[in-house]
């Protein structure tokens, strides 16, 4: 392959992409070309190809029935459609009224499940409830450090112990702890893991036993922390750790850069797990609840 | 889904094998299949475009329907197209020294290699494996803590530089371009010969942070630039990988969490974008996992071809050339042993999960699926041999029903357990003694004068690698 061709199309499809649909489309006739540049936009923000064809296809039939009548209404249509998507089931952090909520989160190496959960924490506190991290990474190196600095800048306990320990110990303690203290909100870290990886996975399941034989009901939530900049690969992290833990959610990081984490459509129509919260920054307040309208207007490069 | 890009292709390309006569339709069809494929292996939709064109170019040019076997054809095309998109063989940058370690080496001074990336790309953890290697490879290289961001990132290095007995330049507080400055400094002082720079991960659309790397690559000069790159990362791939080069410039690129059930899609995609070649990649948790790089082993592998030769380099490394002499000596000439058996578990193990090195085998990828492979016996088979006397060890004979039976109490086993593993011993010797005239692909490995010939021996793997993947079709 010649690379200075493909360089080219390459161009061209980021600076279609720069200018994003809503110029692109205006005053065209809803034609076959029409269809391959929303497909464009939709595959290249990490949609993936089932989920795209099945939107394309329905705003086609759309277009067909007189639903859409001009190339400008395709795309609020589109959005329209995904934004239902996203929106239907439950956002919220389900409470544990009157007890310790427990928030464990899990996610692969390296998507950012440490400084989320820091985020989370400033969150959580500026509800006005109390909070205790559990450092249960006691794979990586420096991992309990790492955690017990965020801890120490936010001025919540930490339950932890070396490097190397149980993690499931780690758990039973936290649980314990927070329940003594009468803590709102405990919120679990532990080590990231590929999907792939039996024992690792196993592991999880066990953390999520132990701190339900402490709290009744822990996990209330089982929050998976997904790279925004992921692709359809996405899909399957979180099926696999489903599989092993009842996942309630996701939250979404690294959404600061170019990536739109368009595999959530696919999470949530395949596997019905909801966007929780995104990240959207590096420092301690970028967190925010997620709002299906916001994401799909920016996955569509829209201010609005 | 172990293997998703392979049982796509697969399926495929099966369409194109069931029907016998093929139209132009059928091309169409197995192109369409493709390109779902290579999306959804996270190519970015630029080259999966510029891809199938090509493939369908040449698929008309080469007349692959008037061809006998059309799909093994096409198989065969999109492994070249896959090949050359990644690089082909001209990703040998041309360097003094060893030939096999794909590093451009300083021609005087220390080597200084800048890794950068996207936060949680896995820049420290490939840092440590780097420098492990390259001490593997008879190098003295310092690690530098320069990413003063993340908490506890200083701490993560010094603790993995500590267990890997290597050297780490860290400071507590400071600008990352000075810190770099004084540590190729401190390099030149302390007689290193590599020096490798852990940079913290920035975002490509963050100025200040683009500006501080631009900076230390001012300052220090490296002769390696890496970009350090997930790859689960999806079509936004492209977009970092061309914003990291523009600035920097990048020298080469180190894909990560190959471990996973992802792979291929970020490769293709930052390969064909910046152009610059694929250096390492990172297969595991371990600080021993990191290989290089070879374009024509990660196609087959995504075509399901199999990765024997990465399998067969794997087995060698891990086992010591005088072990695997005594213990191939042994084994042909019968007089294999309970201490040779447990050798052997032992080499098994050190060749990493069994799962991993089973799923290289052609065929075996896709087969294998979601399947986990369980790794217990193994570790239950050693603690009995190791519950055994050193005389017992080297003459089992003498094992009767009451020494079984100590044996299995001193190993937490049941007597049954200790049976079954001294009947699969018996029949290994057996086979062993059988196999002394050669043949089967132990027998080859354990050769050494498989080594030496192994070039020949590549070509003839890959020749085999395309029948190999043609069986994996006609059966489905």
């Amino acid at each position: 392959m010649r690379f200075g061709r493909l360089r080219d199309s390459l161009r061209k499809t980021s600076q279609a992409l720069a200018g994003r649909l809503k110029a692109l489309v205006k005053g065209r006739r809803i034609d076959e070309s029409l269809w391959v540049d929303v497909e464009e936009v939709l595959i290249t923000s990490d949609v993936g190809v089932e989920a795209t064809d099945a939107l394309v296809d329905a705003a086609r039939t759309a277009a067909k029935h007189g639903e859409i009548l001009k190339s400008e209404d395709v795309v609020p249509w589109i959005r329209g459609r995904m934004t239902d998507r996203l929106t239907a089931g439950d956002h919220g952090l389900r409470w544990n009224e009157g007890g310790t909520t427990v928030v464990l989160v899990a996610g692969v190496n390296g998507s950012g499940k440490t400084t989320s959960i820091a985020k989370l924490t400033k969150w959580v506190t500026a509800q006005g409830r109390s909070c205790m991290v559990a450092a249960c990474d006691t794979y990586r190196a420096a991992a309990v450090a790492q955690l017990t600095i965020w801890s120490e800048r936010l001025d919540v306990p930490i339950v932890k112990q070396s490097q190397g320990a149980d993690p499931a110990a780690v758990a039973f303690d936290a649980a314990e702890s927070a329940a003594s203290r009468g803590v709102d909100v405990l919120i679990v870290d532990t080590a990231g893991r590929l999907h792939t990886q039996r024992n690792l996975m196993e592991e999880l399941g066990k953390i999520t036993r132990v701190l339900g034989k402490k709290i009744p009901g822990a996990p209330h939530e089982t929050l998976l922390v997904l790279d925004g900049t992921a692709g359809q690969n996405g899909l399957q992290q979180t099926r696999r750790f489903r599989e092993h833990a009842e996942v309630t959610g996701l939250i979404v990081s690294k959404l600061d850069g170019t990536a739109k984490g368009g595999v959530v459509l696919s999470i949530k129509d395949d596997l019905d797990v909801p966007v929780k919260f995104v990240g959207t920054g590096e420092t301690a307040d970028d967190l925010a609840p997620f709002e299906p309208a916001t994401f799909v207007a920016a996955l569509f490069g829209d201010e609005d | 889904m172990f293997d998703s890009l392979t049982q796509r292709l697969q399926s495929a390309f099966s369409k194109l094998g069931r029907k016998g006569e093929l139209k132009d339709s059928d091309v169409d069809d197995a192109l369409r299949g493709i390109r779902t494929a290579l999306l959804t292996a996270d190519v970015h939709l630029s080259v999966v475009k510029q891809l199938v064109a090509d493939i369908r170019e040449r698929a008309i040019g080469e007349k692959v329907l008037e061809s006998v076997q059309p799909e093994q054809q096409v198989v065969k095309i999109v492994h070249d197209e896959l090949v050359r998109l990644m690089g082909g063989d001209d990703v040998k940058p041309s360097m003094p020294g060893d030939a096999t370690i794909p590093i451009q080496f300083a021609a005087r001074g220390p080597t200084v290699i800048l890794m950068a990336g996207l936060q949680g790309a896995g820049k420290t953890t490939t840092c440590a494996k780097l420098a492990n290697y390259l001490k593997s490879k008879g190098r003295r290289p310092l690690l530098v803590a320069a990413d003063m961001q993340r908490p506890a990132a200083v701490e993560q290095l010094k603790v993995l530089g500590e267990s890997l007995d290597i050297a780490v330049h860290s400071e507590a507080s400071g600008r990352p371009p000075k810190i770099c400055q004084r540590a190729v400094k401190a390099a030149v002082a302390g007689g290193h010969d590599v020096v490798i720079l852990d940079t913290a991960g920035r975002l490509h659309v963050d100025r200040d942070l683009m500006y501080e790397v631009k900076d230390i690559a001012a300052k220090v000069d490296p002769h390696e630039i890496f970009l350090v790159l997930d790859s689960m990362t999806g079509q936004d791939a492209v977009n970092s990988a061309k914003a990291f080069d523009e600035s920097l410039p990048l020298t080469g690129v180190v894909l990560t969490k190959l471990d996973g059930d992802t792979r291929g899609g970020a490769a293709l995609s930052v390969r064909a974008v910046t152009g610059k070649p694929i250096r390492f990649l990172g297969t595991g948790e371990r600080t021993d996992q990191l290989e290089p790089f070879h374009p024509d082993r990660l196609a087959s592998r995504i075509l399901g071809m199999g990765d024997v030769v990465s399998l067969v380099e794997r087995a060698q490394s891990a086992m010591q050339e005088q072990e695997v002499e005594k213990a191939a000596e042994k084994m042909f000439s019968g007089s294999f042993t309970m201490e040779d058996m447990l050798a052997q578990f032992e080499q098994v193990e050190r060749m990493g999960p069994m799962k991993e090195w089973i799923g290289m085998l052609p065929g075996v990828g896709s087969a294998l699926g979601d399947m986990d492979m369980d790794e217990k016996p193994l570790g239950r088979a050693k603690a009995i041999i190791l519950s055994m006397t050193p005389d017992e060890r080297r003459r089992p004979d003498v094992l009767d029903p009451s020494r079984r039976r100590r044996i299995a109490r001193g190993s937490g086993s049941s007597l049954d357990e200790v049976n079954r593993l001294l009947k699969s011993y018996k029949q290994m010797r057996q086979m062993m003694k059988q196999m002394g005239s050669g043949g089967g692909l132990m027998g080859k490995m354990m050769n050494r004068k498989f080594q030496k010939s192994k070039e020949k021996q590549l070509r003839e793997l890959r020749k085999q690698g395309v029948n190999l993947a043609d069986l994996g079709l006609s059966s489905q």
